[in-house]
């Protein structure tokens, strides 16, 4: 009998089990493969070396740096946030969360072009400006506006898992802090913050990882002259038809994101345990 | 057990439109075991938390010491709270959950190891300084939330049902350990629960709170053997409760049978409530009786037998050793000085529980 359950488990498994072969397994296998052959299918390391011309680490150097900036911008505004949206009733909460969930449901791609309409040197903002007699904005191109794009899109994923720790901490452990002789600030960072730790990391890698593989807002923001590490990958693979070279720098990449998942299992393991 | 420690006076609290406390005036005298009784939304938490300081009363004063600390900061208080859900910090061991406090004041690492250690002894703990909180059984991490607290040598500690979500075995285990702490420590507890037998057995004083008034402030003895109203009688252990009729000093008519009793000073043909604790009807032969009845339910208790006896349309509720199987013709008997006699409610509220009760 509990071997038949088991069987049948199995075959509702069956869908994923041929989808994540089909579309994670083997394309990751075949990033790999081309990531270290040459053209005649030799195995070489040059395709992972290419990372180290100086236009590459260029814009890995400034991808990493436009990614860094752009989560701490997103923790410094989600954390307060989150701190206020904590201690408001249910029904205030919720609505606010859903006010900064509503973006998501619509095309990244669309946002951001939308943002560029309205960073445009003869776009809305400059238009307004104009008309109030004020100096025009010109963020377009520039690391500026790639940052606005960046934090614009992501901020959502770092508010999500921050809100959801810091509500699940129960009040009356605050209260305890409190009780116990810690002021606010200490029950801060003491209590609150410790207990928040696992929600700022996830948050972090959900805006960090994201922020250092994009290619579009680059594009569309920083003009086609600011490239960052997305924008040369894509460029190898659309503009050059060099599969090997970009599949070797997107393993390059890979470690990044790698070491930042790494660092999620590390918290999620410990738990909210020593994260003191 | 002299001075006034804490003196309550004039709160009143509401939630919008939810009148929470109404008006209380009450005092705690230093070293005292008090326990605030009452159903749940009666308002005994919120005046712990006022106490505690994490709330702050619409009206009145909390005088603590001669000092009015209505406004004061939970965290300037000279009290620590024991938290119904224990409340530990999750991301501490328990050594670092108890030295909080103490390393908040700044105290020396010395002074803080001492302190960890005797507290552990204190609630039978001992060796437990690495563990984290949930790795420890609710009983574990109740005594470790009250080691938390006592270490920082409060004037006051506050418990807030502290045992209710404990098993029966292990609660009556930890009053009588709350009780040998109390002793050794000679601080003042103030406690809120809703079980009248956690009440009864460990408080030097109980107040017994309904719908943000107080009923009754006394002794465990006072509350049980002489409740002061309908609500008090029933929320203290089970009671038979008539509406009944004072004829004169020493003579009260129940079901239309009249009882000699040993109250007086109510007037002439008065209403009033009359409280027979079920121990206290006494079952005999049908003639000896002042009244007469039949058995309708029989259950063993252990300790006791516990029968429904139906006479005059109303259900008499009896503990005896004896046994009347069902069916049994018998006669009730009540000794005049088991009969409590009580004022029929004045207001409105409390009629209305004492009735849905």
């Amino acid at each position: 009998m509990k071997n038949k359950d088991r069987k049948i488990k199995r075959l509702f498994a069956g869908p994923y089990m041929i989808w994540s072969a089909g579309f994670i397994i083997i394309p990751l296998l075949m990033i790999f493969y081309y990531g270290l052959t040459d053209n005649d299918g030799h195995f070489t390391f040059n395709n992972i070396a290419r990372i180290t011309t100086p236009e590459n680490l260029k814009a890995l150097g400034l991808a990493l740096l436009l990614s860094i900036i752009s989560t701490a911008i997103c923790l410094i505004l989600a954390y307060p946030l989150c701190m206020i949206l904590t201690n408001l009733g249910v029904n205030q909460s919720s609505f606010i969360v859903l006010i900064f969930i509503l973006p998501m449901w619509m095309n990244s791609l669309l946002r951001t072009l939308a943002w560029q309409n309205l960073l445009e040197r003869n776009g809305i903002i400059n238009i307004i400006l104009d008309f109030l007699h004020l100096p025009p904005l010109e963020i377009i191109n520039t690391p500026y506006a790639i940052i606005l794009g960046m934090v614009y899109d992501f901020l959502p994923f770092m508010v999500l898992p921050i809100y959801n720790v810091l509500s699940k901490i129960d009040s009356d452990i605050i209260a305890a802090a409190r009780d116990l002789g810690a002021n606010s600030v200490q029950t801060f960072l003491r209590i609150i913050l410790p207990l928040s730790v696992p929600g700022i990391i996830s948050g972090v890698t959900m805006v960090f990882v994201p922020s250092l593989t994009t290619f579009v807002i680059s594009d569309l923001l920083g003009g086609s002259k600011i490239l960052l590490i997305g924008n040369v990958i894509e460029q190898e693979f659309k503009q050059g038809s060099n599969w090997h070279s970009g599949s070797g720098m997107s393993l390059v990449l890979m470690i990044f994101i790698i070491f930042s998942m790494a660092l999620i299992a590390k918290y999620d393991k410990e738990g909210e345990g020593t994260a003191f | 057990m002299s001075n006034k420690l804490i003196d309550i006076v004039n709160v009143s609290k509401s939630y919008g439109e939810n009148l929470v406390l109404n008006n209380l005036n009450l005092y705690i005298r230093e070293n005292e075991f008090l326990t605030l009784l009452g159903p749940s939304g009666c308002g005994k938490t919120t005046l712990l938390r006022i106490l505690g300081g994490f709330e702050s009363p619409n009206t009145g004063e909390v005088i603590f010491d001669g000092k009015d600390i209505t406004e004061l900061a939970p965290n300037k208080r000279q009290l620590n709270t024991v938290f119904q859900k224990y409340a530990l910090f999750p991301n501490m061991t328990i050594a670092e959950n108890i030295a909080f406090g103490l390393k908040i004041k700044g105290k020396s690492k010395g002074y803080i190891e001492d302190k960890i250690r005797y507290a552990l002894k204190l609630v039978n703990l001992d060796g437990f300084e690495e563990r984290m909180p949930d790795s420890l059984s609710g009983g574990q991490q109740q005594r470790i939330a009250i080691a938390r607290a006592i270490v920082n040598e409060p004037k006051v500690l506050l418990l807030d049902e502290p045992l209710g979500a404990l098993d029966l075995k292990l609660r009556q285990d930890m009053q009588y350990e709350l009780i040998r702490l109390k002793n050794e420590l000679g601080i003042t507890f103030v406690y809120v629960t809703h079980d009248q037998e956690e009440a009864l057995t460990m408080s030097d004083t109980i107040v017994v709170m309904n719908q943000g008034n107080i009923q009754q402030i006394g002794t465990p003895e006072d509350i049980y053997n002489e409740p002061q109203n309908a609500f008090v009688a029933d929320f203290i252990g089970e009671s038979n409760i008539f509406s009944a009729i004072m004829v004169e000093d020493k003579l009260v008519k129940i079901q239309g049978v009249k009882f000699p009793c040993v109250d007086t000073g109510f007037g002439k043909n008065k209403p009033v409530d009359a409280v027979i604790r079920p121990e206290d009807v006494d079952l005999v032969k049908p003639k000896k009786g002042l009244m007469q009845g039949i058995v309708t339910s029989l259950i063993f208790k252990g300790v006791h037998y516990e029968m429904d006896v139906m006479a005059n349309g109303y259900e008499w509720l009896v503990h005896s050793t004896d046994m009347f199987p069902v069916g049994t013709e018998v006669g009730i008997k009540v000794d005049p000085f088991d009969i409590q006699i009580m004022k029929k409610p004045k207001s409105e509220d409390a009629e209305a529980v004492s009735i849905e009760e």
